[in-house]
């Protein structure tokens, strides 16, 4: 007899739902948390860490919490006869001056107008489902931050002055942040096509720029914006002191910006600027059409990294005595009728919330884009 | 060597019999140079193209086969001689290469679609931004050259979602939807798995029977047999041998051509 070499198949196999021990919520446990013996120790080590963590800080903030009081008093153990965790009438009655710092009380409503519009027309603007959007983002960028200026410096249609000194708190935090972020991103893609341009000009002047912003600390840019600038212009320029480090902030972020977008922009292959310009696309055609999109694309994490750091770096201004909202925290520290053992803590708690929740949500939204933007490359 | 068009054998009605014109030159390269660094990469290349003639071009790699393609668009560019395609001659001013970008479309060895727009957008971004036609028109003129390709069902889907084959026939609808008066092709099926290189080398071919002038860097000897009017064989940045197709094959004048077919012809 010959052993039979041939086979040919007859039938297709036809496919099978996976084993039993796979699937379901068991199958996940066994294989995710318990699959090894370090797996179990990991999970159950990190389990252990998060109560560790989270109990005294629920704790703190709500179960041993004050929730009503007028002044200190409401606030010391004695007086409440348990231990204490957060103070919140001390946010309650600073919160005025937390959000705005020290804006005419009777104009507030302009600070508000202006929150609600920016909102509202972000709101348009990152919702994708919403249309119009090139009139939406022709508004945002371009009519808002101008209404936004006069609504909030104010000396025209009967609206009052306020000088941006009087300005604090939050509205400085998000002043600042926000005109750092629209304005450095476009600005920093300039930068990283300066960086890659062709022409030895462009491309020199580039590199000395990021390279300069990128090699000074921040607090040195705001000290020379705030004390040096001055100097050195003529007398008659007067520069507004927030405008001088507005300045300052967004040129050291748009150097950091460039960095990360030339990142973007090196991981495209050479083949998609030939595919552009074969078809015809003159220069700008091309990078806006074609490679800038891919690029940016690549680079989101790194941008709201940025972004991000921008936001939190914005706090450093009190150096140069501009009170944003960690600023005007501070100062309340010093309030000597809401000095108790748990007002510093509980005016940090504050702020980091607020930090946590405008970061998280931009990490949140990075993630939602990357996700609608991805093509499956 | 013989730089006019050949004219066509008599007999066989075969593809690269259907001519437009034999009297307009197409593209007209004048004693090109180029270097690469101290690489000399094109030696003094001459080749005149015919309007509605296909060229073939072959030889080993490092010759200088894409340099010569890429330079016809100035994609690549080159240190001395002329490159005048349909009538106008490539110059620094960048107005001449515009001009005649818009004229010439390039298929790719590795496609080169855009990913981050669907198969549509990439056959109407062109149109669009450089003709200045209306979207609607673009969608148009883009679903009837992806009918043409025969994919028109895959007009909403991504690039990475579709085969290498269909990358390629979507790559040569955007090239057309410029409706582009002459084609070349930079080793078109050499990136394709095997069972795929038919689906594309049938679409060039009839692209060549409705009489494209077009310029083929390939090694695909049953498409060159089928539709070139012309072969050319580069070897060291120079053209060793233009001949026509039955000549080229059975009957090779230069020694090089014929070490290069028999090792590509088994």
């Amino acid at each position: 007899m010959v052993a039979q070499l041939a086979y040919v198949r007859r039938e297709l196999a036809a496919p099978m739902p996976p084993p039993l021990a796979a699937r379901g919520v068991f199958g996940w446990m066994r294989y995710r948390l318990f699959g090894s013996l370090l797996n179990s120790v990991l999970t159950v080590v990190s389990l252990a860490l998060f109560v560790v963590v989270a109990w005294p800080t629920i704790r703190f903030l709500l179960i041993d919490a004050v929730w009503d009081g007028a002044s200190r008093a409401d606030c010391l153990p004695e007086t409440v006869g348990r231990p204490v965790g957060a103070c919140w009438p001390f946010i309650a009655r600073k919160f005025a001056q937390f959000m705005y710092g020290f804006y005419p009380s009777d104009q507030i409503w302009r600070v508000n107008l202006t929150y609600f519009l920016g909102a509202a027309l972000l709101a348009q603007l990152v919702i994708p489902r919403v249309p119009y959007k090139a009139t939406n983002a022709i508004l945002f960028f371009g009519v808002f931050p101008v209404v936004a200026y006069f609504l909030l410096v104010g000396g025209v249609l009967g609206l009052e002055h306020v000088e941006t000194r009087r300005w604090g708190g939050m509205l400085v935090t998000l002043v600042i942040s926000f005109t750092g972020i629209i304005v450095s991103l476009p600005l920093g893609i300039l930068l990283a096509l300066g960086r890659r341009s062709a022409m030895p000009v462009i491309r020199l002047l580039s590199i000395i720029f990021i390279e300069f912003w990128r090699g000074v600390p921040l607090i040195t840019v705001l000290f020379f914006a705030t004390y040096m600038l001055p100097l050195f212009l003529p007398g008659s320029w007067k520069l507004d002191g927030l405008l001088r480090v507005l300045i300052g902030v967004v040129l050291f972020a748009a150097a950091y910006m460039a960095e990360v977008v030339r990142g973007g922009l090196q991981a495209i292959p050479r083949g998609q600027y030939e595919g552009a310009m074969a078809l015809g696309l003159g220069y700008w055609r091309m990078m806006g059409l074609v490679i800038l999109p891919q690029a940016l694309k690549h680079v989101i994490p790194g941008i709201v990294n940025s972004f991000i750091a921008l936001f939190k770096d914005t706090t450093l201004v009190l150096i140069v005595a501009i009170f944003d909202l960690l600023g005007q925290l501070r100062a309340a520290f010093a309030d000597p009728n809401w000095a108790t053992p748990t007002t510093l803590f509980t005016g940090f708690a504050f702020a980091g919330m607020i930090y946590f929740a405008f970061s998280f949500a931009m990490s949140r939204y990075a993630l939602y884009t990357e996700r609608r933007l991805s093509t499956g490359r | 060597m013989d730089q006019d068009a050949q004219s066509p054998a008599p007999g066989a009605p075969r593809a690269r019999d259907i001519r437009t014109t034999k009297n307009e030159v197409a593209v007209d390269i004048i004693d090109v140079s180029k270097w690469f660094g101290e690489f000399h990469v094109l030696r003094d290349v001459s080749l005149k193209v015919m309007r509605g003639e296909r060229i073939v071009i072959c030889g080993p790699s490092g010759g200088g086969k894409s340099t010569l393609l890429r330079c016809i668009n100035r994609i690549e560019d080159w240190q001395q001689g002329r490159v005048i395609v349909d009538g106008v001659e490539i110059t620094a001013d960048l107005k001449t290469i515009d001009e005649v970008r818009r004229e010439v479309g390039m298929v790719f060895q590795s496609f080169n679609l855009f990913p981050h727009l669907t198969v549509l957008e990439n056959c109407t971004l062109a149109p669009i931004w450089v003709r200045g036609l209306p979207k609607r028109e673009a969608e148009t003129i883009a679903r009837h050259y992806l009918a043409r390709v025969r994919i028109p069902e895959q007009a909403d889907k991504y690039p990475a979602q579709l085969s290498g084959g269909q990358q390629q026939r979507v790559a040569i609808a955007r090239a057309l939807c410029m409706q582009p008066k002459i084609m070349l092709f930079d080793e078109p099926t050499s990136a394709l798995d095997p069972e795929m290189v038919k689906e594309v080398l049938d679409t060039m071919v009839e692209l060549a029977m409705d009489g494209m002038t077009m310029v083929v860097v390939s090694h695909e000897m049953g498409f060159a047999r089928q539709v070139a009017n012309r072969m050319v064989l580069m070897d060291a940045g120079q053209i060793v041998e233009v001949n026509q197709p039955e000549q080229f094959f059975s009957n090779p004048q230069h020694e090089r051509t014929r070490l290069f077919l028999s090792q590509i012809l088994h």
